[in-house]
């Protein structure tokens, strides 16, 4: 099959977030024979913060991820199964047994400014035959200089893809296009895009990073994904296909997924609420919306003086603990104000 | 006369070799002699000539020539060079203090477990993470049993050397360990966040801990808690609880903060500060300890 796109699809792992990672065996099998059976090249599988995310600080998976990539692995036979991974939480141990599972990609996650701490990782990954992807998170934190400069550290380590990644929903086209021309310029590796929709601009700055030329491409069917969610997969699809770029997805199959088997899954609707509108107006990492909404009712303030205050703070991804400390002391001078 | 002191020597003229010089000339029991390099021009070598310790550049090989320069040596190598070092040092009947990552000794947090490891001869000081979270998950643990404990350390990225870059899976699994095994809980897991923030931020560290069911005992638990922050604080100054503990059924969660005493390194690398100020501790136990034998 000729694909001029190669979409990644991350409602079971970025999705994970929407759903505090309460995914089962049955649920995922369901969603990653349908992603299979509609064409979609890579399916992403993991915690939302990336493998050995289960915790207390992001929240505890109620299923096992190693059981999850499995029971994707046994129903795909022609999508790939990818797993992320951030240094710092992750490690190559869980790599290996991802890897010994059948997870053919390994995505290498890190804050925009720190990839040297994904050498080990993606060289591990290598050893193990896999694909790789190097994940420049929070991309709208560096300048463009520093990203090229990352980008480059990544290719240098072995990273078949460098994927920019808009965590926050923070970006705009424009400056989604000088980034993805910047890269393209700059290293000789494929290039992606990772964008969530706090802003409305995902399909926006999808398109945007496509026309500079980046085709690796992640998608979330009906939005599942952390904050207003990603790129919604069946209609980037659709929007692909209008514009003649082929993606190989069938674009019925992923209707009906998103329609059948996704929506009765999502417990809310996938919404701009205020708080995903916040996350990517302050420009902070897309998962702390939840955490930061359950911050807001124990202390009794509001969820969004919290996000803001993170976003002044320069709060990275995976920071969660931060949320509740801040939350602590907005609430602290408010009572003493009063 | 002068109180007795017992004499180290510090192997490694790096950030971590230096802030210790300046730690150990403010010690009652130790007395710092010599620093050991391999660059006779490393500044390092210069400042320890400055303040007039025996600058050696010809590495552990120039030390072993003159063994009676120290009775405890601290290797701020690296995790590779301490492996060899460890053996020659250990032929030569010196206690190590070993600030790498290598864990050929035990682990020892001064806050916990000094005293059943004075007669080791290797000591090993785990993380700068588990330096600053095992004593909170040991303070919880020795009230109510800790089913499971995990801790998370945000550190500055400029704080974050090299060695700790290529290397950051071995900082969540010794940590883990470190938990367990020194800090009690049946479970442990660590994460490791860079912040790349400017300024610098200072060292921060969450600890959250499940208790087994039915033993919360919240007052208790707060009160064991603000004993280690003084406990700790005794060798680290600039270690503090920033916000009281939040106590939610079972589980606990710390705040904690450690501003470094920016003695050679900048204030906000407490990471680092919290290493070298349990290293001078764990020698100066020792010291006391030989120094008591010896009047006996």
């Amino acid at each position: 099959m000729t694909r001029d796109i190669y979409i990644t699809e991350v409602a079971l792992r970025d999705g994970s977030h929407a759903i505090s990672h309460q995914y089962t065996v049955e649920q995922v099998r369901k969603v990653a024979k349908a992603l299979n059976d509609a064409g979609v090249p890579y399916i992403e599988i993991s915690h939302g913060d990336g493998l050995a995310g289960s915790s207390l600080q992001y929240g505890l998976s109620r299923t096992n991820e190693m059981e999850l990539i499995e029971a994707a692995v046994t129903v795909a036979d022609r999508s790939k199964i990818a797993v992320l991974l951030l240094p710092g939480i992750g490690t190559v141990k869980e790599l290996k047994e991802a890897a010994k599972l059948g997870a053919k990609m390994a995505r290498i996650a890190t804050h925009v400014t720190e990839a040297d701490v994904a050498l080990q990782h993606i060289h591990a990954a290598k050893d193990l035959g896999m694909e790789t992807v190097g994940f420049l998170m929070m991309a709208h934190m560096a300048p463009i200089e520093k990203l090229v400069e990352q980008a480059k550290l990544m290719e240098s380590y072995g990273a078949d893809t460098v994927y920019v990644v808009d965590s926050a929903g923070y970006l705009l086209p424009d400056q989604v296009a000088e980034r993805i021309r910047a890269l393209k310029q700059s290293i000789g590796v494929n290039v992606g895009f990772h964008g969530h929709n706090n802003l409305s601009l995902a399909m926006a700055n999808t398109l945007a990073a496509i026309k500079e030329g980046a085709t690796r491409i992640d998608g979330s069917v009906r939005c599942l994904g952390a904050g207003a969610g990603n790129t919604q997969t069946e209609v980037l699809v659709a929007v692909l296909d209008r514009m003649g770029i082929k993606t190989g997805v069938d674009l019925y199959k992923m209707m009906d997924l998103a329609e059948d088997i996704i929506a009765p899954i999502l417990q809310t609707p996938q919404e701009i609420t205020r708080d995903s509108l916040t996350l990517g107006y302050a420009g902070v990492y897309s998962s702390f919306a939840l955490h930061a909404k359950r911050a807001a009712a124990k202390f009794g303030i509001d969820s969004r003086d919290i996000l803001i205050e993170l976003g002044k703070r320069k709060v990275v991804g995976g920071q969660e603990d931060m949320i509740v400390d801040v939350a602590a002391e907005i609430a602290k001078s408010k009572a003493i104000s009063i | 006369m002068d109180l007795a002191k017992v004499k180290v020597a510090i192997l490694g003229s790096g950030n971590i070799g230096t802030d210790l010089m300046m730690k150990l000339g403010r010690s009652d029991v130790l007395e710092l002699t010599s620093v050991i390099g391999i660059d006779p021009e490393s500044e390092g070598l210069k400042r320890a000539r400055e303040l007039g310790y025996t600058a050696i550049d010809t590495g552990i090989e120039g030390f072993l020539e003159r063994p009676e320069l120290a009775d405890i040596v601290f290797d701020a190598t690296s995790a590779k060079a301490h492996i060899r070092h460890a053996k020659l040092l250990k032929k030569a009947g010196k206690k190590v203090i070993d600030m790498t990552p290598a864990a050929r000794g035990p682990f020892v947090v001064p806050a916990v477990n000094m005293g059943t490891n004075l007669d080791a001869d290797n000591i090993n000081l785990i993380t700068c993470g588990g330096q600053a979270t095992i004593p909170m998950v040991h303070a919880v643990n020795r009230v109510s049993p800790v089913e499971y404990a995990e801790i998370v350390a945000t550190i500055s990225s400029r704080s974050a050397g090299p060695g700790t870059r290529a290397n950051i899976d071995e900082f969540t699994e010794t940590t883990s360990r470190g938990i367990v095994e020194i800090g009690g809980a049946k479970k442990g897991k660590a994460i490791i966040i860079l912040n790349p923030a400017e300024p610098p931020i200072l060292m921060r560290n969450t600890v959250y801990a499940l208790v087994e069911e039915g033993t919360m005992d919240e007052a208790k638990i707060v009160e064991s808690i603000k004993q280690m922050e003084k406990n700790v604080q005794s060798y680290v100054p600039g270690y503090r609880l920033r916000t009281d503990p939040i106590i939610d059924g079972n589980k606990i969660t710390i705040f904690l903060e450690v501003e470094g005493a920016g003695d050679y390194l900048p204030k906000y690398s407490g990471n680092l500060d919290i290493m070298t100020a349990a290293g001078v501790k764990v020698a100066e136990e020792f010291a006391k300890n030989q120094l008591a034998k010896q009047l006996v």
